[in-house]
C-alpha cells in the first residue's frame, strides 16, 4: 500500500474534526502517514488510524503565512512520491495545496466531498455551482493534491503504529515576504464550529437584529448558528458566521434556516445540506423550494415554542 | 506611486441556470456573462488604495471576446488601462495553465501589486491568487478585510475562522480581497464616458512567449470525467404556524431522529 500524506490541522494541539475525517479517507486509498507543524504530536492522530506521522517544528511556520508550510511540504512529497496528498479544505489548506501542486507539478482539486481509488486511480467528487451540479475528476499529473471539505465522511478510530518522524527542511528566504505582526484568536463561543457542525440553525433578516432565539434554538439541538449576507451586512451578527457565497459553505445533516429568503447566494452555502428545514412569514420566500419542512409563521413565536419542546424530549 | 495589476475573471451569471457544455466545460454561450461580483470588491479596493495616494489600476483579464466587458466595467469604476489576453488555444485550460497567463501578462506589466477578488463565482476555487504568486516569486495574502499602503509598506487585516491577523509586508505583492473590504462603486455616468477612451491592450499567446501546447486542456493536469446534475429536491412538507408551528416542526426533527 502506497503512503498517502494527510496535512494535520491541530491549533493548540487540538486535532480538528475535518483532519481525523481525512486520516479515514486516506486509509481508503492507502496508509495514512499524519504531517504536523509544531511541537506536539497529538496521540489522536495514531488513535484515528496514522501509521507514521511526520512532525515539522520551525518557529518560522507560525510567523509568515504559509509561504514555509508550503516549501517544507513540497520537499516531504519530492521526498516520499506519495500516492495523494489530503489537506483541508480551509483558507490556509487551500493555499497551501495550491502552492505544494505548483511546485511539485500536480494536479489539484480543491473542495472534494469524496475521494474513491478504484485500482492506483484515485476519482474526486466535487459539487459545484451552488451545488446544482456533481462533478467527478481524476488528476492525471503528479501526486494527486487534494483539498477535502468537512463533513465528508465520518472520523473512524483505528488504531495505526503512529511512528513519529521529525523532519526538518531549510526554508527558502523568499517565503518570508510577509509577516504575521499580530494574531488576536477569537472568543470561543462554545458552539460546533459552523462547517464542523451536524446541525446549523441559522437566522436573516426576519430576525430584526435579534438573535436571541435562533440562538436559544441552536443551542437546545446542540447545534452551530449562522447567519445570511442581510443580516451580516446589517451589522447583526459576525461575518465569520456568514453562510453563503462570499462566507462558509457548509453542508451539515440537518440546516435549519429562520427568518431567511434564500437568496442565490445564501443557497451557494447551504444547498448540499442533507436535511433542510425553514421558518418564514413570507409563505412565498424561495427557500421554501429548498425544504423538507418548512413552518409559514413568525419565527419569534415558533422557535421559542420548538425549543421547549426539545428540552421538554430530551427530558 | 502605487501601480496596481487588478485580475478579474468574466464569468456566468450567478443568478441564472448554469451549466456544461458536452465537453464538461462550463457552458458559456448559453448563460449571460459578466465581471465577477468578488472581483469588483477587487477593482474597489485598488481604486481607494490609489485615491488615498497615488498611482494607476491597470485591469487584467484572460477570456474569450466577450470577456472584454468585464475589462470595460472595471474601466467605467475608474481603472485607468486595461489588458484582454484573449486566444483560442487557451479554451478549456486549468488553473495551472491559467496561472501562467496571468503571471507572464502580470510580468509584462509594471506593477507593485497584484489585486484579485477572493474567488471566481463559477469555478470558486479560490487559488488563482495563491498560484500566480507562486509563479511571479512573491507571498500572497489572501481573504484581505482590509488593505493599506504605508510609504513602502502594505498592511493587511485578515479575518479568519480562528482569528485576526495583522500582517506586514514589503515590495511586490499579491493580494486577494474579500466583500468585507466595502461595497464596489456603480459607474457614474462620467465614469462611462471617460471609459470610452481608457487604453485596452489586446494580447494573444505570443505576446507573452507561450505557445499553444502550455494552455488548453490538453496540457491540464486534472481531467473532468463527467458531471450531473443535482437531483431536485422532493417537494417538501410545509404547514402555517396556527399555535403549532414550533411543536410540529420538533414532530419533523424527531421522525427524522435530529431530537
Amino acid at each position: 500500500m502506497s503512503e498517502v500524506l494527510v496535512l494535520i490541522d491541530a491549533p493548540e494541539g487540538k486535532v480538528t474534526k475535518p483532519s481525523l475525517e481525512l486520516l479515514t479517507l486516506a486509509r481508503r486509498i492507502g496508509e495514512p502517514s499524519a504531517v504536523v507543524f509544531g511541537s506536539e504530536v497529538p496521540s489522536t492522530l495514531a488513535e484515528y488510524g496514522a501509521e507514521k506521522i511526520y512532525q515539522l517544528d520551525d518557529a518560522a511556520y507560525d510567523e509568515y503565512l504559509v509561504g514555509p508550510k508550503a516549501a517544507a511540504l513540497s520537499q516531504l512529497v519530492a521526498d516520499k512520491s506519495p500516492a495523494a496528498v489530503l489537506v483541508p479544505a480551509t483558507f490556509e489548506g487551500k493555499e497551501i495545496a495550491a502552492r505544494v501542486a505548483l511546485k511539485t507539478e500536480s494536479g489539484l482539486i480543491t473542495d472534494a466531498v469524496d475521494v474513491t481509488a478504484d485500482g492506483g486511480a484515485i476519482t474526486t467528487t466535487q459539487s459545484v455551482f451552488a451545488g446544482n451540479f456533481t462533478v467527478d475528476a481524476k488528476i492525471t499529473q503528479g501526486a494527486p493534491v487534494i483539498a477535502v471539505k468537512p463533513n465528508s465522511t465520518s472520523p473512524e478510530q483505528v488504531s495505526g503504529a503512529g511512528t513519529v518522524e521529525a523532519v526538518s527542511f531549510e526554508i527558502p528566504d523568499a517565503t518570508k515576504g510577509a509577516k504575521i505582526t499580530s494574531n488576536k484568536p477569537k472568543e470561543a463561543s462554545g458552539r460546533p464550529e459552523l462547517t464542523e457542525a451536524a446541525i446549523v440553525v441559522s437566522g436573516g433578516r426576519g430576525t430584526g437584529g435579534d438573535f436571541s432565539e435562533v440562538e436559544k434554538f441552536a443551542d437546545s439541538l446542540g447545534a452551530a448558528v449562522g447567519a445570511s449576507r442581510a443580516a451580516v451586512d446589517s451589522g447583526w451578527y459576525p461575518h465569520s458566521f456568514q453562510v453563503g457565497q462570499t462566507g462558509k459553505v457548509v453542508s451539515p445533516q440537518l440546516y435549519v434556516a429562520n427568518g431567511i429568503s434564500g437568496a442565490i447566494q445564501h443557497r451557494a452555502g447551504m444547498q448540499t445540506s442533507k436535511t433542510i428545514v425553514a421558518v418564514n412569514k413570507d409563505d412565498e420566500a424561495p427557500i421554501f423550494e429548498l425544504v423538507d419542512f418548512g413552518v409559514v409563521g413568525d419565527l419569534k413565536t415558533v422557535l421559542p415554542q420548538a425549543t421547549d419542546e426539545v428540552v421538554k424530549r430530551k427530558g | 506611486m502605487t501601480k496596481i495589476v487588478v485580475a478579474v475573471k468574466y464569468v456566468p451569471d450567478a443568478t441564472a441556470d448554469r451549466t456544461f457544455t458536452s465537453d464538461n466545460t462550463v457552458d458559456r454561450e448559453g448563460v449571460d456573462g459578466l465581471l465577477s461580483e468578488l472581483d469588483e470588491y477587487a477593482v474597489e479596493q485598488a481604486l481607494q488604495v490609489v485615491e488615498a495616494g497615488e498611482g494607476e489600476v491597470t485591469v487584467l483579464t484572460v477570456g474569450p471576446a466577450d470577456a472584454a466587458d468585464a475589462v470595460r466595467k472595471a474601466l467605467q469604476m475608474g481603472a485607468d488601462a486595461g489588458v484582454h489576453v484573449e486566444d483560442d488555444a487557451i479554451a478549456g485550460s486549468d488553473v495551472f495553465a491559467t496561472s501562467l497567463v496571468l503571471a507572464k501578462a502580470i510580468e509584462k506589466l509594471d506593477y507593485d501589486l497584484v489585486f484579485f477578488g477572493m474567488a471566481s463565482t463559477d469555478g470558486g476555487m479560490g487559488v488563482m491568487p495563491t498560484l500566480v504568486a507562486e509563479r511571479l516569486g512573491l507571498p500572497a495574502v489572501t481573504f484581505a478585510s482590509e488593505v493599506t499602503v504605508d510609504g513602502e509598506t502594505v498592511k493587511i487585516r485578515r479575518d479568519g475562522d480562528a482569528a485576526t491577523q495583522e500582517i506586514e509586508a514589503t515590495g511586490k505583492l499579491v493580494v486577494s480581497v474579500t466583500d468585507q473590504t466595502g461595497e464596489a462603486r456603480y459607474p457614474s455616468f462620467k465614469g462611462i464616458m471617460a471609459a470610452k477612451k481608457k487604453p485596452v491592450e489586446e494580447w494573444d499567446l505570443s505576446d507573452l512567449g507561450l505557445d499553444a501546447s502550455q494552455v488548453g486542456a490538453d496540457a491540464a493536469w486534472t481531467a473532468v470525467e463527467s458531471t450531473e446534475p443535482r437531483p431536485p429536491r422532493t417537494a417538501g412538507e410545509i404547514v402555517t404556524d396556527e399555535g403549532d408551528g414550533g411543536a410540529k416542526l420538533v414532530e419533523f426533527l424527531a421522525s427524522k431522529k435530529f431530537v
